[in-house]
């Protein structure tokens, strides 16, 4: 397996987190455990999620301990091999020293959000990694922004570069959205693409970026090597109008808290720091109303008003799907139906972010496209 | 976003809504300073530095420094809110209060009421507020509790350097006069805030901490305090939520009668002067709304009944700290 | 004299229905159907005039306890006004002012004040916003003799030197701040305390309207010109006590009726329009009469109007809470 030895550490989710709760462990000492096996419970002050096994092998060492909060890097458990001993163990664990967070030290090495000029807007992006690997380009859903994929992009970043945005409106972006279609959206991304020099890419992309997605691939077929989309917009024409008038709504934290509960399978994930920073977003002059004017182009009455469904059969790049069995804002029944060259992964007790409540299966389901 | 501190907050704040608003002006003693002096223009830009480059971008019509006469340009303030400006203006201590009060309580206060629902004040009244700089005790006083108890006023008690810029901004558009209180041992507290302009709404407290066991209410400053308190005592085993309610009036009475429903215990830390004061008018509340829920006494962290004294070793002792304000939560546990 | 016929009818009707204003509130206040205090401008009424008649809608005034004058001179509605003194529903101010708080700022009237020097730093405001907007307007703090003597005062005569606003003081000098005379009260002489600050001053007697309205033209001019702040010292009597129930032991027998028999305003003004020629003795009895009426109907209005019902009570505290 490997090197005899394998620490289990506190993960780095989102630029944000310097230390982590466990919340559990699903794996017992002495268990056998595989390579992206689910093993504990890590909550951050984001959200609560699944950490997963870095390796294969025996959970020879739980070293911290339900409720116990502990910072990024800091030893969570050792898996080993059998015929290491517990003295060895002992004193791996013994002997172990946190590295230091280098983003936190020192001030570089962790990448900062960047801004760039594109189609006359000013876009923020959060680039990571390098490499020969095709890269790839990540771009969320409606009312998020590029912190969505902070369980998945440094992974990614891998071996190849990566760059996350935000798109026109949201997050740190300008809040111009111009007519706020896909295409109007497609546009901004390939002057973007320019922009940051990405001749050509993967592209992941959630809910309305999926359709956002699909109208640059069929647009500019050259720029697109693949597509993962999750949960994409543009494949029915069913949306939760709920939500979305809910989200545009809620100014107070108690409005946007069973909001926010309607996006994933479990509300209770749903945790005070991720309404704060949901707020903290919507309150930047000019948000609210870039969200109403995407809404309006989008999902005017509660209809999607865009449907992409011939535009992937045009396509003849890879294409694959994932869809959470649970999603409440875009029924998993929009991945029926679809040519067959189209991979779908439907995802049991998982909601509208696959991306957060199953992370590690969606960044797998990423790299196994990219391939 | 980048990091910035409570007063570059609080600057940005009002450069952002000068360039946006033009009938937004600014006024107070030396907020430039120097004016047709033979050195420096600009020389100070606030006693502590807050309005720093508003003058030399905007100009003295829109930047005014004012002669030290608290009475005259609070009520010119009030009087220019009245008829068609949004005058920002600053009172360098809020202890000076005593020589202008009458033009912000009678008139500012009041012109709404008075005349019918017909005024409309968009008054901001800066402050400086609070204790821990060895100003003694005609510059050190909290005062808050005076103005929220009087209606037509609104009080607002940023805690940090994201709430001061989006809390600022707030009062400057708000149309009711508003008294923004900046407690000058914070002006150097930095964090991340955004670039943009954004407003945090009046009234709705802000939970800094989620937890089951005890209740803590906490203003301005003392928020900080109740946050480091929390989590020391998280480590044994009590969990705080820790209410920020912003702004004094209005009051978010909600958010704190549901967080004692939640919790059934309720610590209150309130830097002023402990009669009549927040801590009091919260723990009638609960007494009045909550009563049931409550599993132990209210708890009130307040300062003794002093002014505030000079010799360090007595100011810290006046001033609510970390761990009196444990000791208080640790109390309620008991029951 | 630079007054068209029109603007001395004017003149006229606004003095005519201030003090019919003032008697009848006077005589409805001791009949018991006023509430609250009262404060009463009768005998003044060439200040107020004089000096408004100057004035548009984008000026502002700022007044005293003594306020019904200047509201009516500065074209506040007279109806509107006795129902807020009777503290109606539909008074200027909905009830909630009543006679020391009437205020139409549509009218730049910005308040009488219950607060004795109250006002002045309220019209340094006002000026700066006529500069800073550009507006070309000019405002107007009226004080009284004993207001003269707030540090209010005082330091917003500084103010506005300073900040060279276009500002005019009018202090209202009518002998006694409630029963204190201004000939012991105040130290110096208030034109040479305009001087002290930078500012050009003048006395003049305020049972003239013509010399009231020259030198108020003058300083309102200098004002809008950009010429800054001047004060004006007006020299009057209030025929009434300091409130509405004063015996006003305080003044010499006599006193008021010497006034009224050789000094009113009214009766100045009359003799001086219609021996000049300029208005007929018929035209002013004329306006005597149709103020009367006006005044009449006011107070009947006034008396029948509703009362504002319990749910008023917590309007208008802010614009939202």
């Amino acid at each position: 397996m490997m090197g005899r030895i394998e620490p289990i550490v506190m993960p780095k989710w989102g630029l944000a987190m310097t230390e982590g709760t466990v919340v559990g462990w699903e794996a017992g000492e002495g268990d056998r455990v595989d390579q992206g096996q689910d093993i504990l419970e890590i909550e951050t002050t984001k959200i609560t999620n699944v950490f997963e096994a870095p390796a294969g092998g025996t959970l020879r060492r739980q070293v911290v301990h339900e409720g116990d909060t502990v910072p990024v890097g800091a030893l969570l458990g050792v898996l080993a091999d059998d015929e290491v001993s517990d003295e060895e163990i002992d004193s791996f664990v013994s002997g172990f020293v946190v590295e230091a967070d280098d983003g936190e030290a020192a001030g570089e090495g962790a990448p900062e959000p960047r801004k760039a000029e594109a189609g006359g807007r000013t876009l923020r992006y959060l680039e990571m990694g390098a490499g020969e690997g095709t890269p790839v380009l990540l771009v969320h859903g409606f009312g998020a922004d590029l912190n969505a994929w902070m369980f998945v992009q440094p992974t990614l970043a891998e071996g190849r570069r990566t760059v996350a945005l935000d798109l026109p409106g949201h997050g740190g972006s300008q809040k111009d959205v111009g007519a706020g279609t896909p295409e109007s959206m497609a546009d901004t991304l390939s002057a973007f693409m320019d922009e940051v020099g990405l001749e050509r890419a993967h592209v992941v992309a959630h809910s309305l970026g999926g359709a956002v997605a699909l109208a640059l691939a069929s647009a500019k077929p050259d720029r697109v090597s693949g597509l993962t989309l999750i949960a994409p917009a543009g494949l029915g024409d069913e949306i939760n109008h709920e939500f979305i008038t809910g989200f545009i709504e809620a100014g107070r934290r108690k409005e946007m808290k069973p909001v926010l509960g309607l996006l994933v399978a479990d509300p209770s994930l749903v945790s005070r720091d991720m309404i704060e920073d949901v707020l903290k977003a919507k309150r930047i002059d000019g948000a609210e109303e870039a969200l109403r004017t995407v809404a309006a182009a989008n999902f005017a009455g509660g209809r999607q008003a865009v449907l992409l469904r011939d535009a992937l059969a045009g396509l003849s790049c890879p294409v694959e799907i994932a869809w959470g069995e649970a999603d409440r804002i875009l029924p998993a029944s929009h991945a029926e139906g679809l040519p067959e060259a189209v991979r779908v992964r439907r995802m049991a007790d998982v909601g509208h972010m696959p991306h957060m409540e199953a992370a590690g299966e969606v960044t797998r389901l990423i790299l196994a496209g990219l391939e | 976003m980048a990091k910035k501190s409570y007063r570059q907050a609080i600057n940005d704040a009002i450069r952002q809504e000068m360039l946006a608003d033009p009938r937004v002006v600014v006024m107070g003693e030396d907020n430039a300073g120097g004016i047709e002096a033979p050195g420096e223009d600009d020389a100070w830009g606030g006693v502590l530095g807050v309005t720093k480059g508003l003058m030399p971008e905007f100009g003295r019509e829109r930047v005014l420094d004012t002669p030290i006469s608290e009475s005259a340009f609070i009520g010119a303030a009030a009087g220019a809110a009245a008829t068609g400006l949004r005058p920002v203006a600053e009172l360098m201590f809020v202890d000076f209060m005593g020589v202008c009060f009458d033009q912000i309580f009678n008139q500012a206060g009041k012109f709404r009421y008075m005349f019918g629902g017909k005024a409309v004040t968009p008054l901001v009244v800066r402050t400086m507020y609070g204790a821990g700089f060895r100003a003694a005790s005609q510059h050190s006083q909290c005062l808050y509790p005076i103005f929220t108890h009087v209606p037509g006023l609104k009080v607002v008690l940023p805690s940090s350097p994201y709430e001061a810029k989006g809390l600022m901004i707030q009062a400057i558009r708000d149309d009711d006069p508003v008294i923004f209180l900046e407690h000058k041992v914070m002006y150097d507290d930095e964090e991340d805030v955004p670039d943009e302009s954004y407003t945090i709404p009046f009234g709705e407290a802000n939970l800094t901490r989620e937890g089951d066991d005890v209740t803590v209410v906490a203003f301005g400053r003392m928020v900080g305090l109740a946050n480091a308190a929390a989590d020391a005592l998280e480590k044994d085993g009590i969990s705080c939520t820790v209410v920020d309610p912003r702004t004094t009036s209005p009051l978010d009475t909600d958010t704190i009668l549901e967080c004692v429903e939640e919790t059934g215990r309720l610590v209150i830390v309130d830097e002023a002067s402990p009669r009549c004061n927040m801590a009091t008018d919260i723990s009638a509340l609960v007494a009045q709304e909550a009563f049931g829920a409550l599993k132990a006494p209210v708890r009130m962290v307040s300062p003794p009944h002093t002014p505030v004294p000079f010799a360090p070793e007595l100011e810290d002792a006046y001033i609510p700290s970390q761990a009196k304000i444990e000791t208080a939560i640790r109390g309620v546990m008991a029951h | 004299m630079q007054l068209s016929r029109d603007d001395l009818v004017r003149a006229y009707r606004t003095m005519r229905t201030i003090r019919e204003f003032e008697d009848r509130v006077h005589d409805e206040f001791a009949a018991g159907k006023i509430p609250g205090f009262v404060h009463l401008y009768a005998g003044e009424e060439a200040s107020a005039v004089g000096v408004c008649l100057n004035l548009t809608d984008k000026d502002y005034i700022a007044s005293t306890h003594r306020g019904h004058g200047h509201c009516i001179a500065k074209g506040c509605d007279v109806g509107a006004m006795m129902k807020e003194i009777y503290g109606r529903a539909d008074g200027l101010c909905g009830g909630k002012g009543g006679s020391m708080h009437i205020a139409d700022l549509t009218r730049g009237m910005m308040g009488a004040n219950g607060i004795v020097g109250g006002g002045p730093p309220l019209i340094c405001g006002a000026a700066l916003s006529a500069k800073t907007l550009k507006t070309g307007g000019v405002a107007v703090a009226f004080v009284g003799d004993g207001g003269s003597n707030q540090g209010t005062t005082l330091e917003s005569y500084n103010l506005a030197k300073v900040w060279d606003l276009p500002a005019v003081f009018v202090v209202e000098d009518n002998g006694y701040a409630e029963a204190t005379p201004s000939a012991w009260s105040v130290g110096g002489s208030q034109v040479k305390r305009a001087e002290g600050f930078g500012m050009p001053g003048i006395e003049v007697d305020g049972h003239d309207f013509f010399a009231v309205h020259d030198a108020a033209r003058t300083a309102i001019e200098r004002a809008r010109k950009g010429g800054g702040p001047s004060l004006i010292h007006v020299k009057l009597a209030r025929y009434y006590g300091h409130f509405e129930g004063d015996a006003m032991t305080y003044r010499g027998d006599g006193e008021v009726d010497t006034i009224k028999g050789g000094k009113d305003c009214l009766t100045l003004f009359r003799q001086k329009v219609t021996e000049a020629g300029l208005l007929e003795a018929d035209q002013l009895d004329e306006v005597d009469a149709e103020v009367k009426a006006l005044i009449d109907g006011a107070v009947g209005d006034a008396e029948s109007a509703a009362a504002p019902g319990e749910a008023d009570l917590v309007t208008d505290v802010y614009v939202r809470y």
